[in-house]
């Protein structure tokens, strides 16, 4: 057991040295059907290394399903998730983790009836090395991989996102924001190469929102860490994010800077409807009309 | 004075039959707190434990440190095919029906059994001798003593294990939001095996040691259903809860047993049951907002 003890360290290192680099996710082509549903028609884009996009569209445009297939939660039927030139397709969530992918969720998915702290902890959990035999020799290397993760988790991620007043709270006591918060130290925890977002300032109020939007430019800007988010705050959206993807019926409509996207008559067709009767017709029989021009204009 | 000594002795084979219905109950909340299945088949896993000892020590010859381990790896086995093959394919469905297939694996286990070794009870081979023991002027059968040594024993490494193992952090994170736990980078379905492979193995070591204390029988997974209210009084999903349920629910029922005559036993363990329900549904150490049975 001595002589892997060196594995140990290098999984420290390795784990670091991961932090500082980003990651560059490709999505090719993706399809995705529940039954008769089709969530996901071919979808395809990429996340550059470094950047923050914004994958956005109206509700049941397919942006939840689309991350859940970045994340290993669901497996696409067609297509493939590149993960810096690695297809990741059927890994499962696990396998992803290790390799650098991190992510919070929609509805705040926290190990309730812990504190702050041990949800923290647990982003390392994948990282660390500790087997079973060794695990009751607390003083061994449990212990010193203990003392390594905690200043680590204590010194950069508590200090970072200002959550050291309750990093001994139970999280179930804590309030929304914060827990949203407290997810994203989680996700930190995992020194992610690629941070996936869903709706990261959802039900928030504007002071919480302001407050997440500068932690996650903070991460990105801190840590280089790619970032993949999916939000409903248009405002937010348009302030942080480098690039944004528009999904609308399981179809990538639109894609560019923020305010090409802004501009673009399709995706305000999306979002608010032409008001012409005939459009929505022709929406719902399935016969997307124009928008791969759409696309291309913006691309353009 | 020796009113107080038979008490003293009564009280004694109370916690001695309580620590294996402690370690029964430990097979329910494992499996329970990993996959939210409660499994009714573990009495009959532990009644297939007795047997597969049985099967190893008497039909093979094998001594009983041989056997023991290989009657509770092959109770494991049968937790490990169960999970595989018949619960992890109606993960996400209703959760009464993954209950009740629970109480169809155990009816098959019982047919199974009675198709191979026959319905008639049997005695196992003694491996724990029958010298009575004394705690000073108190006599306690042997077997009972050992049984609750034993159970001691793995329960205390249990708790040691799930305190320092990270696989015990893998199950609480697993058991608290499965989710997030994947996310994290735990085995989620790992853990989901893990956890009925030890528990049915841990259901089978129980077998053993009820089955050299009373023989073994194709009717023994009864036993199962004290554990069950055990682990309802104790809390379902609390590791604590069936260590303090099952010394409890054993002390009463051998106190009732012997002051109140033994048909008693059953009416008050029942009736704490009911009792239980009604004032705390989630048992003495169980997470409060867990699903009321």
């Amino acid at each position: 057991m001595l002589t892997r003890a060196p594995d140990a360290r290098g999984g420290f290192v390795a784990g670091r040295g991961a932090a500082a680099g980003a990651a560059r996710l490709q999505v090719e082509g993706v399809s995705l059907s529940f039954g008769g549903l089709k969530a996901l028609r071919g979808v395809s884009f990429d996340v550059e290394p470094g950047s923050i996009t914004a994958l956005i569209g109206p509700n049941g445009a397919g942006k939840t399903s689309m991350f859940n297939c970045i994340s290993g939660f669901y497996k696409p039927q067609q297509g493939a998730i590149r993960y810096d030139g690695q297809d990741v397709t059927k890994l499962h969530p696990p396998a992803r983790a290790g390799m650098g992918f991190a992510r919070t969720f929609q509805n705040i998915a926290l190990f309730r009836g812990m504190t702050v702290l041990d949800n923290i902890k647990l982003g390392r959990h994948s990282h660390l090395k500790t087997n079973i035999f060794n695990a009751f020799a607390y003083w061994g290397r449990a212990a010193r991989e203990e003392m390594e993760l905690r200043a680590e988790v204590e010194e950069r991620i508590i200090d970072f996102l200002e959550i050291n007043h309750i990093r001994n709270s139970p999280v179930a006591a804590l309030s929304y924001g914060l827990q949203k918060r407290v997810e994203l130290a989680r996700a930190l925890a995992m020194h992610p190469r690629i941070l996936l977002l869903d709706e990261p300032v959802a039900g928030m109020n504007r002071e919480e929102t302001e407050d997440m939007a500068r932690f996650i430019l903070d991460v990105k800007e801190e840590w280089g860490t790619t970032i993949l988010m999916v939000e409903h705050d248009m405002g937010m959206v348009m302030d942080i994010s480098d690039h944004v993807v528009v999904l609308n019926f399981g179809e990538v409509i639109a894609r560019g800077l923020p305010h090409e996207v802004q501009r673009n008559k399709k995706v305000a067709e999306a979002y608010l409807g032409s008001g012409d009767p005939a459009a929505l017709k022709a929406k719902l029989s399935g016969k997307p009309s124009g928008a791969k021009t759409v696309a291309g204009e913006v691309r353009a | 004075m020796s009113d107080l000594l038979f008490f003293i002795e009564v009280t004694l084979a109370g916690l001695g039959s309580g620590a294996l219905l402690s370690l029964t109950a430990l097979a329910f909340v494992l499996i329970y707190k990993a996959t939210r299945v409660i499994n009714l088949a573990v009495g009959e896993v532990l009644m297939l434990g007795g047997y597969l000892f049985f099967a190893f020590a008497s039909g093979l010859n094998l001594p009983a440190w041989a056997a023991i381990p290989l009657a509770v790896a092959g109770g494991g086995l049968v937790g490990a095919v169960l999970e595989r093959g018949v619960i992890r394919p109606m993960l996400g469905e209703n959760p009464i029906s993954v209950f009740m297939v629970t109480i169809g694996i155990g009816s098959v286990l019982v047919g199974l059994v009675e198709l191979v070794w026959g319905a008639d009870p049997i005695a196992l081979p003694a491996f724990m001798g029958n010298t009575p023991i004394f705690l000073g002027e108190a006599y306690v059968s042997r077997k009972i003593a050992i049984g609750f040594a034993v159970a001691a024993v793995v329960i205390g490494f249990f708790v040691l294990l799930f305190r320092t193992w990270r696989g015990g952090v893998a199950l609480r994170a697993t058991a608290s939001d499965q989710a997030a736990a994947y996310s994290c980078g735990i085995n989620v379905p790992g853990v989901f095996s893990a956890a009925w492979i030890i528990g049915c193995g841990t259901a089978a070591g129980a077998g053993i040691l009820l089955g050299s204390i009373g023989g073994i029988a194709p009717t023994m997974g009864v036993f199962g259903l004290s554990a069950l209210v055990v682990v309802i009084v104790g809390g379902l999903d609390s590791i604590a809860g069936a260590l303090v349920g099952g010394l409890l629910i054993g002390l009463v029922e051998a106190w009732a047993g012997t002051y109140l005559g033994g048909e008693y036993k059953i009416v008050t363990t029942f009736g704490i049951l009911i009792v239980m329900l009604m004032i705390r549904p989630y048992g003495l150490f169980g997470t409060t907002e867990i699903e009321r049975l």
